[in-house]
């Protein structure tokens, strides 16, 4: 009996996340259009130091789509998003074995130049970081001067990138201000739109909402659904309602003690209404993790 | 609303009205202790009073708190007496040497001193004549010259020890607060070996902020590492993600975020090296007429004047050493009061 019970009350709870995602392919004025793949990880292992923590990450990502990576703490999800675009290097003790393909060629080629790679590739951090010495417009633009880019109209690059980060309306008068005069959530969407004045092909999210408050996180969502149209989004998060309510596909690592692997890639929908991997649903459910 | 008007804010925790009268009477009693026990033993003087007041204080203050509240609070207030008695101890002298110098420089002080050398002028004449504007000039050129070797050794040590992180960090660590230590005069020795008698062979004003720069690097650069590694990493990394080079990132990013602290740590370097007075005795010389050019020639300074007029010894020489140390304390002040203002403004935003 309590075994039916529970039975029941997971299905509803899968069901309800579906919900979630069915909405979200309902609702959108045009359909989700892959465009090819952008991005392949074929293979990718990382370490620190001895300890393998990633293990065999083999995914595509098509161009057009958001895919989300969840899973709970420690699974490798922020290491395997740092090593498509080559900031695992970063720290120290790091290594890691695999292939990320862009547009067929490998960004870990030897003699590939490291800094084009992250300007195809963007990033967003968890943590809104605004650099504190310069304006708002400053900021936006200082992918531009940091690559050593040059547009013909600043102007007009400025207002479309904060544009499309979904923040011009909120600091067009005060493009001088500095970026920490701005609240958190408004900060992370103007280091969205640092991203995208570099035009990259791929953004990468690390967790973007997890320090902002709900309302902040509705405004990113809704900045992620409209760029997601013309270029590959990939977003780490630990809320599951989020990658529900933004994203085309699903990836679900998961670490048994080891390194994290990954237990099962499917469109949104599917996985949080027929997950085929008991493991999968047991998360997505909220049994554990 | 109303009950504002009627509660009115209070502290219940206040020493109550018979408190207070315990403590004075534990404080005047403790001043005719004092006095009482200088006049009848054979000790003398002011530092007698205090030591006698001191420990009469602690001791009635014991008792009467161990009588009327038990022994806790009576240890409690023996350790607040030995508390106020140590920073009593720190801070007397620094007052004492802050008064002495406001008390006997300010005679000296003329508007003349900034408008004259003393170039036709000696220190025994009346201190209305002559004046320090070769001593300032120098110090300044001193202090400039310091500072554009410095600055960019000291800023580009910092960043190797907390951007680059190279494999030398370690030592290089150890050798920059081992070099904070160095003596004054060693660094003067140092210069007048290596640079003054094999290459220059006479006084400038360049060897000086040679030896001036030696004291000031460690300064420089130690005081600017704590300020980098205050930059968040996300900045760095943010940077680079933006397809950004390691060194147009650092040097974008992360070293106009540190803006005002690395100015902190410029000034303290200059109130460091200031008042150096050893390694200027060895190789600056010290002219008396105005020298503007570093390369050569002795040139005057503010730390030798002042060794020079008080050697002297006669009553005008000494008011005029007086008043450069007023001059000098006052320069060093403002330094430090902008450094401290410059990093207060920093936390701030």
């Amino acid at each position: 009996m309590s075994d039916l019970n529970s039975e029941n009350r997971s299905q509803g709870l899968v069901s309800s996340l579906g919900d979630v995602a069915r909405r979200r392919f309902e609702s959108k004025s045009a359909p989700t259009q892959v465009q090819g793949v952008g991005l392949e990880a074929r293979g990718i292992h990382a370490w620190f130091g001895d300890r393998m923590v990633l293990e065999d990450m083999s995914l595509d990502f098509w161009s057009g789509t958001v895919t989300a990576l969840i899973g709970p703490s420690g699974c490798g999800k922020s290491t395997f998003i740092r090593t498509l675009n080559r900031m695992h290097e970063f720290i120290p003790g790091a290594a890691m074995a695999g292939q990320v393909l862009l547009n067929g060629e490998d960004i870990y080629a030897s003699g590939t130049d490291v800094t084009k790679i992250r300007l195809k590739i963007g990033m967003v951090f968890q943590k809104p970081n605004p650099f504190p010495s310069m304006t708002i417009s400053e900021n936006v633009l200082a992918g531009l001067k940091l690559a050593q880019l040059k547009v013909e109209n600043k102007d007009d690059l400025l207002e479309e990138c904060l544009e499309r980060a979904g923040l011009w309306n909120e600091v067009k008068d005060r493009l001088g201000n500095y970026g920490g005069s701005l609240s958190g959530g408004q900060q992370q969407r103007l280091c969205i739109a640092r991203s995208l004045a570099v035009r990259p092909e791929v953004l990468l999210m690390d967790e973007p909402c997890s320090a902002l408050d709900p309302g902040s996180t509705l405004r990113i969502e809704e900045t992620i659904s409209h760029l997601a149209s013309s270029m590959t989004i990939i977003i780490v998060t630990h809320n599951m309602q989020q990658a529900a309510r933004v994203s085309d596909y699903t990836a679900f690592l998961l670490s048994e003690g080891g390194p994290g692997r990954m237990v099962e890639f499917g469109p949104t929908g599917e996985i949080f209404s027929r997950p085929k991997d008991i493991r999968t649903e047991n998360y997505v459910t909220g049994r554990f993790g | 609303m109303t009950s504002s008007a009627i509660i009115k804010p209070q502290k219940p925790w206040q020493a109550s009205p018979r408190q207070r009268m315990n403590s004075a009477l534990i404080f005047v009693a403790a001043i005719a202790t004092s006095y009482a026990v200088v006049a009848a033993t054979p000790m003398k003087g002011k530092l007698a009073y205090a030591f006698v007041f001191f420990v009469a204080y602690t001791a009635f203050d014991f008792t009467v708190n161990f009588i009327s509240r038990g022994f806790a609070v009576a240890k409690d207030a023996v350790a607040r007496a030995v508390v106020v008695v140590g920073i009593s101890v720190a801070v007397f002298p620094i007052i004492s040497i802050l008064a002495t110098v406001v008390a006997r420089g300010w005679r000296g002080i003329h508007l003349g001193l900034f408008t004259h050398d003393m170039a036709l002028n000696s220190v025994t004449d009346p201190i209305n004549q002559g004046g320090l504007l070769h001593a300032l000039t120098g110090t300044a050129i001193l202090v400039l010259v310091a500072l554009i070797i410095s600055v960019p050794l000291g800023i580009l040590t910092a960043i190797y020890m907390t951007e680059i992180r190279g494999r030398f960090v370690r030592p290089i660590k150890f050798l920059v607060q081992a070099m904070s230590g160095v003596p004054s005069i060693v660094a003067g020795l140092f210069i007048l070996s290596a640079v003054v008698y094999p290459i220059t062979k006479g006084y400038s004003g360049f060897v000086g902020s040679l030896a001036l720069s030696i004291l000031m690097i460690p300064t420089v650069a130690r005081t600017s590492e704590e300020v980098l590694l205050l930059i968040p990493n996300d900045l760095r990394e943010a940077g680079v993600a933006l397809g950004g080079t390691h060194w147009r990132t650092v040097a974008m990013v992360v070293v106009p975020a540190a803006r005002s602290g690395l100015v902190t740590a410029m000034i303290l370097g200059v109130a460091r090296i200031a008042g150096e007075t050893a390694p200027v005795l060895l190789l600056t010389g010290g002219g008396d007429k105005v020298n503007g050019d570093p390369f050569h020639g002795p040139m005057g300074s503010l730390p030798f004047y002042i060794w020079k007029s008080y050697a002297v010894g006669t009553p005008e020489s000494i008011t005029r050493a007086w008043a450069a140390i007023l001059v000098l304390l006052v320069i060093v002040l403002v330094l430090f009061v902008s450094a401290r203002l410059l990093s207060e403004r920093r936390s701030s935003t």
